[in-house]
């Protein structure tokens, strides 16, 4: 399934946060929006989930989910979003009940994205026991038990450390390999967008328009944090960022 | 010549580690002095029992030496005298009886009914905008001066004394039930959403398990409150009632009956405050 941005412009009141936006997230890659704070990037999440309504335009799903998605359009958060009274597998659980599966059905998923997500060990562990690129890896088990078509990722590796962070996107690499899911990824740190992204789109600041969008070939896999081409993408996109991002930054914080 | 400063190319070009502490003989030196310390109180066990103790003691010699008027204070022996007497006489019983029964029937009733209305206080905008100037408006009254009025409506048997605990429990449960609501971390609520909850499972899944630390402080408040009340409305027209035991001993001049009444109402506050605690340590367990 394709996920299609038309024409899309949103306003909060008098404020236009974005302003014509057009985007394909096509089937099986991993499309990065990178923009400097506040350009709406995570608006333009919110928007691509249905959890906020645009003002103007539309978005489009292209195509049937998978057969089975209990919940085609799924999010992986920031701040991971887990509930502290429940246990791993009682975070995965929660999003499994509700849609008319037996028990066996539910405890069989449970532990099948565990084991996709090597958390095996922690099913009986409540978040707070967990370091942060655990609860990130929860965060992700949860998305996937649903069998989503579109994984929408909000920063997923901002609130962690920059080791914690290297280990996660070879996770998330590794994972793509094996599933080749399709996901919409915002994050303001370039780095990841080159290593994780088929496709990096830079959004100016605000109202957020699409500057460029820039396809990276080198296959995820043969992406290293050393490799110079890689870092001469990112060189390239820190230039088309670096006046917006500085134009943003003393911009008045009104929103 | 880029080796680092702590070594030093000797003329065999081989490095040598310099000493740690090349410091020449005249220059004063001195340790680094703690600032850090204080401000971390920590509960010693050995302290309260010994405190009581001590306290006790102090005010038994007292008495028996004549320091202290039994009029105004009676040794803590005939405190304990006075509440065998109760004990024995079975009237501790009935007052306690009489109390127990008032005292649940209006926190179980306050507290249920203030929850309901705070969680639709939380929830809902009509029932947000129509009670909460209300609750505001009433909740400061202190209610034993809505006692008279509420005895000339209910009668001055249980009808009143029940009603004033119900609605003092009441107030504070429902401040804090959509207090906790309202301090429900969105982000988790917008997870259920996008996961394609329902309404009823974000509730009962998601806000209500948020709020239940902010319910269970509410009962904690709740629960002192109605004590509080329960001895006032005892002192109006109860024949039993740990209330009605201390205020007749207090008008016959009793201290001894008077504080052993005291000493059960401490009791039964102890034992309320432990049984929340309980009900913590149990619901909350997942917050360590």
């Amino acid at each position: 399934m394709d996920l299609e941005i038309r024409n899309l412009t949103h306003r909060y009141d008098d404020l236009d946060v974005l302003r014509d936006v057009t985007l394909t997230i096509p089937s099986g890659q991993i499309v990065c929006i990178v923009g400097p704070s506040g350009c709406g990037k995570s608006t333009l999440l919110r928007l691509l989930g249905g959890l906020e309504q645009p003002t103007q335009g539309e978005i489009l799903e292209v195509g049937a989910p998978p057969k089975g998605s209990l919940n085609p359009l799924t999010y992986i958060f920031q701040d991971f979003a887990l509930l502290p009274w429940r246990t791993v597998s009682g975070n995965i659980s929660l999003v499994l009940e509700g849609h008319q599966l037996g028990k066996s059905e539910i405890q069989g998923r449970i532990s099948d994205v565990l084991a996709r997500t090597r958390l095996s060990d922690f099913a009986g562990v409540y978040p707070r026991q967990l370091s942060g690129g655990m609860k990130q890896r929860v965060a992700i088990a949860r998305a996937l038990a649903v069998d989503p078509a579109v994984l929408l990722m909000d920063e997923p590796l901002s609130a962690l450390d920059s080791q914690t962070r290297e280990l996660l996107m070879d996770d998330l690499v590794s994972l793509w390999e094996r599933e080749r899911f399709t996901a919409c990824y915002i994050t303001h740190n370039l780095n990841e967008a080159v290593r994780l992204g088929h496709r990096v789109v830079v959004l100016s600041r605000r109202p957020g328009e699409i500057r460029e969008i820039v396809d990276i070939d080198t296959p995820l896999s043969e992406r290293s944090a050393d490799s110079a081409h890689l870092g001469r993408i990112q060189t390239q996109l820190w230039e088309m960022m670096r006046e917006e991002a500085l134009t943003a930054d003393r911009q008045l914080n009104d929103a | 010549m880029h080796s680092p400063d702590r070594t030093v190319q000797t003329p065999t070009g081989v490095a040598e580690p310099i000493p740690l502490r090349p410091v020449a003989k005249d220059v004063e030196t001195r340790r680094v002095p703690f600032r850090g310390a204080g401000f971390s109180p920590k509960a010693l066990w050995y302290v309260p029992p010994l405190v009581f103790l001590l306290l006790l003691a102090v005010w038994e010699a007292g008495s028996r030496f004549g320091l202290i008027s039994p009029l105004v204070l009676p040794a803590p022996s005939e405190v304990l005298t006075a509440f065998r007497n109760l004990v024995e006489s079975g009237m501790l019983y009935n007052h306690l009886a009489a109390s127990l029964q008032r005292l649940v029937i209006g926190f179980v009733c306050g507290t249920i009914l203030g929850t309901v209305v705070g969680v639709l206080i939380g929830l809902y905008s009509l029932a947000r905008s129509a009670f909460r100037p209300l609750v505001a408006a009433i909740f400061p009254i202190p209610k034993i001066a809505l006692l008279p009025l509420f005895i000339i409506w209910f009668g001055i048997g249980e009808g009143s004394k029940v009603a004033t605990i119900l609605f003092g429990s009441f107030f504070p449960m429902v401040i804090a039930t959509y207090g906790g609501i309202d301090a429900v971390d969105r982000s988790l609520i917008r997870m259920g959403q996008s996961f394609n909850m329902s309404r009823a499972a974000i509730i009962r899944k998601i806000v209500l398990p948020s709020a239940l630390p902010a319910i269970l402080n509410g009962m904690r408040i709740a629960a002192s409150i109605s004590i509080i009340l329960l001895v006032a409305a005892e002192m109006i027209g109860a024949e039993y009632g740990i209330g009605a035991y201390v205020l007749l001993a207090g008008n016959l001049m009793a201290t001894d009956q008077l504080i052993a009444g005291v000493i059960v109402l401490s009791m039964l506050g102890l034992i309320v405050s432990w049984l929340i605690s309980l009900a913590e340590r149990h619901f909350l367990r997942w917050r360590n």
